[in-house]
């Protein structure tokens, strides 16, 4: 491998972590904060994906008027199922989470496959995006992966600090420490989880709106993205948002490197990786918060 | 809500009529995918062998026919108990199934112990018609074997010497890159480099980076439903479409070339079926089955149509006795099935020996160019009969 070829892997692994970053980001933020193991995020990004492809054409085809368009249906869907479903099963087992959020995504794929079928569908990259760089001689790089990743790095600032300078993020963090001494001290802790839930919900269905251009959107498409998620949220320690980043950029490497140099055991080195530093801190890389 | 009141008008419609069903109507167990990613193939399947049964006036061998179905889920942990299920408690006489070669390989395992007459309309697993090849077992698609050779030649032809292959790891993948090389090899090429993906997952831009550090004179896959679709965006975002030529079997663009917004076409891909054939069959099966479904067929809704003409064929030649499988075997192999592919027989171990046909994608449609390898046969390794 030369120079040249050795850093446009690393270009790809970059893009490839902060994709995961932002997809991951959802789950440890409503399992950090709320306490709620979640298996229906894969639904979000999911139903984010379908929304970037059946919202188009309602929205006359303006890719981002579609993702403003999808960003607001999906914090009100986030609100409203946090209010039907999830404000009961604060107090309750995980198990208990895990069945009725295992039960949502059955829903959420019958739904999907009533109103949109069982088809693939494609999303085509906006005009003003698509063009490409070259990189050597043969290869180009697509603009649109560029702003992918300039998007996530944006989002993942934007959410450090929100929760370490504003006062919104301070009352998340101490509701997530002691949620009754919270509600004593007069602040509404349950609009305050339905806001953290709705914004897990609507980060999830944008990560899917906005990687649908570069991937395909299929029925099952959410279950394989939920499984690498649980690995950036473990790896990177559950509930710690800084944690899933430094993951989720690790997991990028080892995935694209592992590809190329270790052919053989590509399909298993993530996991061999959560396994080891598993062994090495059994509760991931950082705490909580 | 328009799919829903049709899926309940025919729920009623169907249970109107079993209840009308003569006492010995022929048991037909479709096992096929009715939710998760195969669902529309399933469908498509299905929709194939009824339209061929009710061209027949709704009879196989004579009798009435009666369909039990059953939802396989593309999951090969529940097969053996599904199959079981449809043999032992709904007493089928015929079992159709399936898609997925995992399900469709622990399928072919019970039938085989049981006798029971088994038709796989797509599974392309050389298991199947390999070391579980039985008298009663017939398959009326492909083997995955089968494009992958007939494109090596084609690819030998076109002057390429050094060809990168990249697929998912799994049977199918591999079966058909296995195909690839044996024939682009023996025609003096080399394959450089093989690829593989871990099944499902569909991030490439590692491997195109390499492909691209590689320079091969071009690159032979397999992949299908939204790998196919992204595979293709990817290679044509990665700026390799124009200078290192794509080739595939073809599931990378069968169905998915809508999905993929452009970025397919004039991709060259091998397979047994193609558009504007030209045969009579096609055209008479294509407007029927437009006029039935509101829809065009495809190369799965063709297997389905052909599943049902093998079994049509077999049961004549028994007055429907589903259990003389020797005889139904028998008959079947000394018979030119009239499939909208072309015509085709079936080989000693019950695969198609059929035409591969080298098509070019254009705009949804994927139109022959010529006829890649003619009356191709599978090796059926492993096939004692």
């Amino acid at each position: 491998m030369d120079l040249s070829v050795f850093l446009i892997q690393l270009l790809n692994s970059l893009q490839y972590g902060l994709l995961l970053y932002l997809v991951a980001m959802g789950l440890t933020l409503i399992f950090g904060i709320m306490g709620v193991i979640n298996l229906a995020h894969g639904s979000f990004y999911m139903i984010g994906a379908y929304m970037a492809y059946a919202l188009a054409p309602l929205v006359g085809g303006n890719f981002f008027l579609t993702l403003l368009v999808g960003l607001v249906l999906a914090v009100i869907l986030g609100y409203l199922l946090e209010w039907a479903f999830f404000s009961f099963l604060y107090d309750r087992e995980h198990l208990q989470q895990v069945l009725m959020t295992y039960g949502l995504i059955l829903v959420f794929e019958e739904v999907r496959s009533l109103l949109v079928g069982d088809d693939v569908y494609g999303v085509s990259v906006p005009d003003i995006l698509s063009g490409s760089i070259a990189l050597g001689d043969v290869m180009t790089y697509p603009v649109y992966r560029l702003f992918v990743s300039a998007v996530c790095l944006l989002l993942a600032l934007g959410m450090y600090l929100v929760f370490t300078r504003t006062r919104l993020g301070m009352m998340i963090r101490a509701g997530s420490v002691n949620r009754e001494m919270v509600q004593s001290l007069g602040i509404d802790i349950k609009f305050l989880y339905r806001v953290v839930f709705a914004a897990g919900v609507a980060i999830a269905a944008f990560a899917g709106m906005i990687s649908a251009p570069v991937s395909s959107i299929y029925p099952g498409m959410g279950n394989q993205v939920l499984i690498i998620c649980f690995v950036v949220v473990v790896i990177g320690g559950i509930g710690s948002i800084r944690g899933a980043f430094f993951a989720a950029l690790l997991i990028g490497l080892v995935d694209t490197f592992g590809k190329v140099l270790l052919p053989e055991a590509s399909g298993v080195l993530v996991y061999v990786l959560m396994a080891l530093i598993l062994l090495w801190k059994p509760n991931g890389l950082f705490k909580a918060g | 809500m328009k799919r829903l009141t049709l899926s309940l008008v025919t729920a009623t419609a169907l249970f109107g009529t079993t209840q009308l069903m003569a006492e010995d109507a022929l048991k037909v167990g479709l096992m096929l995918p009715a939710s998760g990613t195969y669902a529309q193939l399933g469908n498509a399947i299905e929709n194939g062998f009824k339209l061929y049964i009710e061209k027949e006036g709704g009879k196989l061998g004579g009798r009435d026919v009666e369909y039990v179905k059953l939802d396989d889920e593309s999951d090969p942990s529940k097969a053996t108990d599904n199959i079981n299920k449809l043999i032992k408690s709904d007493k089928v006489d015929v079992v159709v199934g399936t898609v997925h070669s995992g399900v469709a390989a622990a399928m072919a395992k019970v039938a085989k112990k049981t006798g029971t007459l088994m038709v796989v309309p797509n599974a392309g697993s050389k298991l199947i018609t390999g070391p579980m090849c039985a008298p009663n077992i017939f398959r009326s698609s492909f083997s995955n074997w089968q494009p992958g050779y007939a494109m090596g030649k084609v690819a030998a032809d076109k002057g390429y010497k050094k060809v990168v292959t990249i697929t998912w790891k799994y049977g199918a993948g591999e079966e058909s890159v296995g195909g690839f090389k044996e024939s682009f090899e023996e025609n003096g090429g080399e394959v450089v480099k093989e690829m593989f993906v871990p099944f499902p997952n569909v991030e490439f831009q590692a491997l195109l980076t390499e492909i691209a550090a590689t320079k091969p004179d071009a690159v032979y896959t397999f992949f299908a439903g939204g790998g196919a679709v992204k595979f293709v965006k990817d290679y044509k975002a990665a700026g390799l479409m124009n200078s290192i030529p794509l080739l595939g079997a073809g599931f990378l663009t069968d169905g998915t070339l809508k999905a993929q917004g452009g970025d397919g076409e004039g991709l060259l891909t091998t397979l047994h079926y193609a558009d504007s054939l030209d045969n009579e069959t096609d055209k008479t099966f294509r407007t029927a089955y437009n006029e039935s479904f509101e829809m065009k067929p495809d190369v799965y809704a063709v297997q389905g149509y052909d599943a049902a003409q093998i079994l049509s064929i077999g049961l004549a030649a028994v007055d429907g006795d589903a259990t003389k499988t020797k005889e139904i075997a028998a008959a079947v192999e000394s018979a030119e099935i009239d499939s909208p592919r072309g015509k085709f027989t079936l080989s000693k171990a019950h695969n198609p020996i059929q035409d591969i046909y080298l098509r070019e994608a254009k705009g949804e449609g994927n139109p022959v160019i010529s006829v890649a390898a003619a009356k191709l046969d599978d090796p059926a390794k492993g096939c004692r009969m």
